[in-house]
């Protein structure tokens, strides 16, 4: 049957050939996975989850700020976040030696979420702060943690 | 059986076919499979907001600019304060996305709330559809990302999002968006503005985890997404969400 086989042999080798160059051309530039998930690279999902933290949540501080835990329970702040008004201290939380966290600043703190404004929630405590406080800082007289007086 | 040349091609052109087929399915098989705990298919992430609560004082805003280094002058949420006299055109304002807050609003004759907005994480997105290289791509887990070192930066995506939620990253020149924090929320952290929030107007949920209390939130309120008509399936729900409201 491979009586004239020789004329097969040259379209063969081009047919491999090819073939070859189409594989190795495909594994270079396809990404390891493509398709898993869908048409994306499954890698994406990885490296997006690498990136780093900088809040790290409140459940974290209360393990070593008992005092100021506490006292935010019994009060009104109650249910707003340590980092709410201290901002992100991951590093200071991780290492709290090497990273003090430096105190909010009490004058512009009170006023972002305090200034009476019509569009707020009409249950919402909001006081003319300038009209309120007489210039005094806020935590003149109100305690930060549990700011009822 | 006499094999002729045109027998070798079309044999050979299977061959190829074969060839093609196992390839990408060693490339799908052969992939590493995730090292831990976290089940992206046990989990399918949204967002409830409650109009009522939002008293607009930004930290959501700053939150997330810190926590995803957003450069100065993009946002990847933002409030909007909304104010809707009878009869006119509804004012919308969101000085540096809110910021720093608002300046106080004195008027209360005029109906004025916030709308806090963020990516809707749309399990329909046009903004995946359109991209041309499967750049951006929603997750098994429901969250709509961007593969940074895959996007070319064309922008499809940013015109292609009904919501406005999609940026080119002035540095890197790749497109830039929510991922709901993603890097927070598979390690079971919820997301920096949720965490922020000082009043719960805004909450992340999961809605395969059948104990979320996003199931009693959707079964006792008024809820709406933003631009139902665009048929995103937008899973960002707002409660009491004003008319007016684009
Ligand atoms: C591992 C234990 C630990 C964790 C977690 C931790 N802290 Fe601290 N924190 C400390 C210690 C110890 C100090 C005292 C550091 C000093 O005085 O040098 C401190 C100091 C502080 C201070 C400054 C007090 C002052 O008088 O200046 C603040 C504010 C603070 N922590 C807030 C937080 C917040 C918010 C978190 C949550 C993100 C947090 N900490 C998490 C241990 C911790
Ligand atoms: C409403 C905003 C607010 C919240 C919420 C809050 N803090 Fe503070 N915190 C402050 C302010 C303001 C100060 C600075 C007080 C001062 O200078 O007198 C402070 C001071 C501190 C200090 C220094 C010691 C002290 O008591 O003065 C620590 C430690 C601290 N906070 C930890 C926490 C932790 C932990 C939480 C969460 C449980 C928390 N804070 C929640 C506003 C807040
Ligand atoms: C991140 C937003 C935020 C910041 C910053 C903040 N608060 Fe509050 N504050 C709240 C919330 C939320 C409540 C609870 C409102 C409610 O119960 O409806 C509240 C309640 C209060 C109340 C009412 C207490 C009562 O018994 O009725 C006072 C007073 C108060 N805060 C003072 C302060 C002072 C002083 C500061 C600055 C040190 C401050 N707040 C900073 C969010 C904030
Ligand atoms: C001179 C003392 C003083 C200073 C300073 C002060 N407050 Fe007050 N504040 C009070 C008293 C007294 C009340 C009423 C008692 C209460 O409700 O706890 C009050 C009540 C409030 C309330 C609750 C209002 C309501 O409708 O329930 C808020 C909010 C508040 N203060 C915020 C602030 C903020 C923000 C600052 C800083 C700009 C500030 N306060 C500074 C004394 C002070």
């Amino acid at each position: 049957m491979f009586r004239d086989s020789g004329h097969l042999i040259r379209p063969a080798v081009v047919l491999l050939l090819g073939l070859g160059i189409f594989l190795a051309i495909r594994a270079a530039v396809v990404p390891k996975g493509f398709g898993k998930y869908g048409h994306y690279r499954p890698q994406a999902l990885a490296l997006i989850r690498s990136k780093p933290i900088s809040f790290a949540g409140q459940d974290m501080c209360l393990m070593c700020h008992d005092d100021q835990g506490k006292a935010r329970a019994a009060g009104k702040h109650a249910h707003v976040a340590c980092e709410a008004c201290h901002g992100p201290l991951a590093d200071h939380a991780n290492d709290p030696a090497a990273h003090k966290p430096v105190l909010p600043d009490v004058a512009n703190l009170c006023r972002r979420c305090h200034e009476k404004d019509a569009a707020k929630p009409k249950g919402f405590p909001q006081v003319v702060t300038a009209e309120h406080s007489g210039g005094v800082l806020c935590n003149g007289c109100h305690q930060p943690h549990n700011p009822h007086l | 059986m006499e094999m002729t040349r045109r027998d070798l091609f079309t044999i050979g052109g299977k061959l190829l076919v074969l060839a093609s087929v196992g390839a990408t399915l060693e490339q799908i098989v052969g992939a590493e499979p995730a090292p831990d705990a976290y089940k992206m298919a046990d989990h399918w992430w949204g967002m409830i907001i409650d109009i009522d609560k939002c008293i607009g004082c930004g930290n959501c805003v700053r939150a997330c600019s810190k926590e995803n280094k957003v450069p100065g002058g993009y946002f990847r949420t933002w409030v909007e304060r909304y104010q809707v006299a009878e009869g006119k055109q509804p004012k919308v304002e969101s000085p540096d996305g809110a910021m720093e807050g608002f300046p106080p609003l004195t008027d209360e004759n005029i109906k004025s709330f916030f709308v806090p907005k963020l990516c809707n994480h749309c399990a329909d997105s046009p903004c995946t559809q359109v991209c041309p290289v499967g750049a951006t791509f929603i997750s098994p887990d429901g969250v709509v990302l961007v593969d940074p070192d895959y996007c070319l930066g064309c922008r499809y995506c940013v015109q292609a999002c009904p919501y406005g939620c999609r940026y080119l990253h002035p540095e890197t020149n790749t497109v830039d968006k929510c991922t709901l924090c993603y890097h927070r929320i598979t390690q079971g952290l919820t997301t920096a503005c949720c965490e922020n929030c000082p009043t719960q107007a805004r909450q992340l949920v999961d809605f395969k985890d059948p104990k979320d209390p996003v199931h009693e939130f959707l079964r006792h309120n008024m809820v709406q997404v933003l631009k139902p008509y665009m048929a995103t399936n937008a899973k960002v729900y707002y409660k009491n969400l004003d008319g007016s409201v684009r």
